[in-house]
């Protein structure tokens, strides 16, 4: 396997860092190599913001930001009115938006949940904001990045809360392929 | 045992594991988490340490000396200006030949205001007498952590050691890290001249002409002899745990004719620029020193040599860049790159070595002919 590069757009606040260290932890319990690499800019809740997980079979030596993703995560589709978040997609990359619609990314395959609406359901609401970082786990487990198995297991060491589980169960099962 | 932690946690993790008997820390970004934990590992049990929330970073350091004076192991962190607000105390933990332990985490130094890596706050503190070891990976952060304490408390070394991680880049960089059972590996801390109220004696009187220079000498005694304690530990860290290390990381070094040197994840990144360009047919190799002081011995000779400086003396240029060229009479392609988190990939770094100047220096971003 050649290495297989994510980049999660988010803003401040929705937990794009935890969901590339849940990513990066997942593909480790798949007996994977991973790093997990956030960009910080000037922290500030609502300010858009870009977290990196690199996966591959052998060490990870890089730790410069990905220029061409091989999938692009978007946990806010309002951010894709202010930035660009295709650029340098590979032609082959794929994306996933956290959207209720069945929405699509130009000639790019593009899989939707609505992970908001999971939170909200399930009561996980932080400071107003819905917890986005645990069922994105479970939609991107359904795309085969990694294993459930695993998703469940990197979010169950990382937090106490079951319902963290339980959306990523939920998210898993909305994903149409 | 295997997991996933961050560089920050990783030396949290050790540091916990090494057990000081005093801790002393100040906050600061991209530091925080490393003394956060621990704080954590103190309320909950898991760390039997003193810890001594301190008002400022120059009593940060001051509480260590004091402490570790009396013969005890301690642990401090800092950043960046937080660094160099203890520099005047960096000076008495090496003069009272203390073996405090601190992480750095390298950050750049305001103004303008900014929280990512550059090397310059620790290599400005080049000439305090601290070791100063560079790290480059998640793993070798826990690892380099553990060894310090055994480095800096040997009988022949009793200077303190700083250990640098990248800020961000390394310190909040999540990677795989195999934590290991400790055992016996870092000896009890002997300090011969600890202060002892059993056996009453002065310290600290003024210290004339005719002995000053004396501790001085004794200093670099240390210094020299540390390079076969650092020796010594790293085989033996690899020979109890499996890991190897050594006073620089060499990738496809043996048969290169150019070489890529930098300090810290350029270093690590410049192995994936090596490989590319060993396809377009240059023999090139990554050598990245670990150890900057004290200075390793760098196999240069009849290379043409990439330095990477994430660094600048104003006035006179890249610190590694003039360590080399001092120290081997080399005239290094010299490139000034990564100031202030600036981004710097492995095509980059390839691209460094395609277009190579021996005798000159370009400043990345600025320069046009990289």
């Amino acid at each position: 396997m050649t290495m297989y590069e994510v980049r999660i757009h988010s803003r401040g606040g929705q937990g794009g860092v935890t969901a590339a260290r849940l990513l990066a932890h997942a593909a480790f319990l798949d007996g994977k190599h991973a790093s997990a690499c956030p960009f910080y800019g000037a922290e500030r809740r609502g300010a858009p913001v870009v977290s990196f997980v690199r996966i591959d079979d052998k060490p990870i030596r890089v730790y410069s930001q990905i220029r061409h993703p091989d999938l692009v995560v978007v946990l806010d589709t309002t951010i894709m009115d202010a930035v660009d978040v295709l650029q340098g997609l590979k032609p082959d990359g794929v994306v996933f938006l956290n959207s209720s619609e069945k929405s699509d990314a130009g000639e790019h395959t593009t899989y939707t949940v609505d992970l908001t609406a999971i939170a909200l359901s399930l009561g996980l609401v932080i400071a107003g904001s819905p917890i986005l970082n645990t069922p994105v786990l479970g939609a991107l487990a359904r795309m085969g990045v990694v294993s459930f198995a695993s998703v469940k297991a990197a979010i169950a060491v990382t937090f106490s809360d079951k319902r963290n589980v339980r959306a990523a169960e939920a998210a898993y099962q909305e994903l149409v392929l | 045992m295997r997991s996933v932690a961050t560089g920050n946690k990783a030396v949290a993790e050790a540091v916990r594991q090494a057990n000081p008997a005093v801790i002393a820390a100040y906050p600061i970004t991209p530091q925080t988490e490393i003394v956060e934990s621990i704080a954590g590992f103190v309320a909950d049990g898991t760390l039997a340490s003193q810890y001594i929330p301190v008002e400022s970073e120059h009593s940060a350091m001051a509480a260590c000396i004091g402490a570790s004076a009396t013969g005890v192991r301690t642990f401090t962190a800092t950043s960046s200006h937080g660094l160099l607000y203890m520099h005047e105390m960096l000076f008495w933990a090496s003069g009272a030949r203390l073996p405090v332990v601190m992480a750095n985490v390298n950050r750049a130094v305001g103004p303008g205001w900014n929280v990512w890596a550059e090397h310059t706050d620790a290599l400005a503190q080049r000439d305090t007498g601290w070791l100063q070891v560079f790290v480059a990976t998640v793993q070798e952060a826990y690892d380099t952590t553990l060894m310090a304490f055994r480095i800096a408390e040997h009988n022949d070394v009793l200077l303190p050691v700083m250990v640098n991680l990248d800020g961000f880049s390394l310190s909040h960089v999540m990677q795989s890290l195999d934590t290991v059972t400790l055992g016996d590996f870092i000896p009890p801390m002997v300090l011969p001249h600890r202060i002892d109220t059993a056996n009453p004696q002065g310290y600290g009187p003024l210290t004339g002409p005719e002995e000053f220079y004396k501790f001085r000498w004794e200093i670099e005694r240390s210094m020299r002899d540390a390079r076969s304690v650092i020796a010594g530990t790293e085989k033996a860290f690899a020979e109890t745990f499996g890991r190897k290390y050594g006073m620089t990381d060499e990738y496809r070094c043996e048969d290169a004719d150019v070489l890529v040197i930098a300090l810290g994840t350029f270093g690590k990144e410049a192995e994936v620029a090596v490989d590319i360009l060993r396809k377009e047919g240059i023999k090139v190799g990554s050598l990245r020193p670990r150890w900057f002081r004290p200075f390793p011995d760098l196999d240069v000779k009849g290379r043409d040599i990439v330095v990477i400086d994430r660094d600048y003396s104003f006035g006179f240029g890249g610190v590694l860049a003039d360590s080399l060229r001092a120290r081997y009479r080399v005239e290094p392609s010299s490139i000034i790159a990564g100031l202030g988190g600036q981004e710097v990939t492995y095509d980059d770094i390839a691209s460094f070595v395609r277009t190579r100047m021996p005798g000159t220096e370009t400043w990345f971003g600025v320069h046009d002919d990289v």
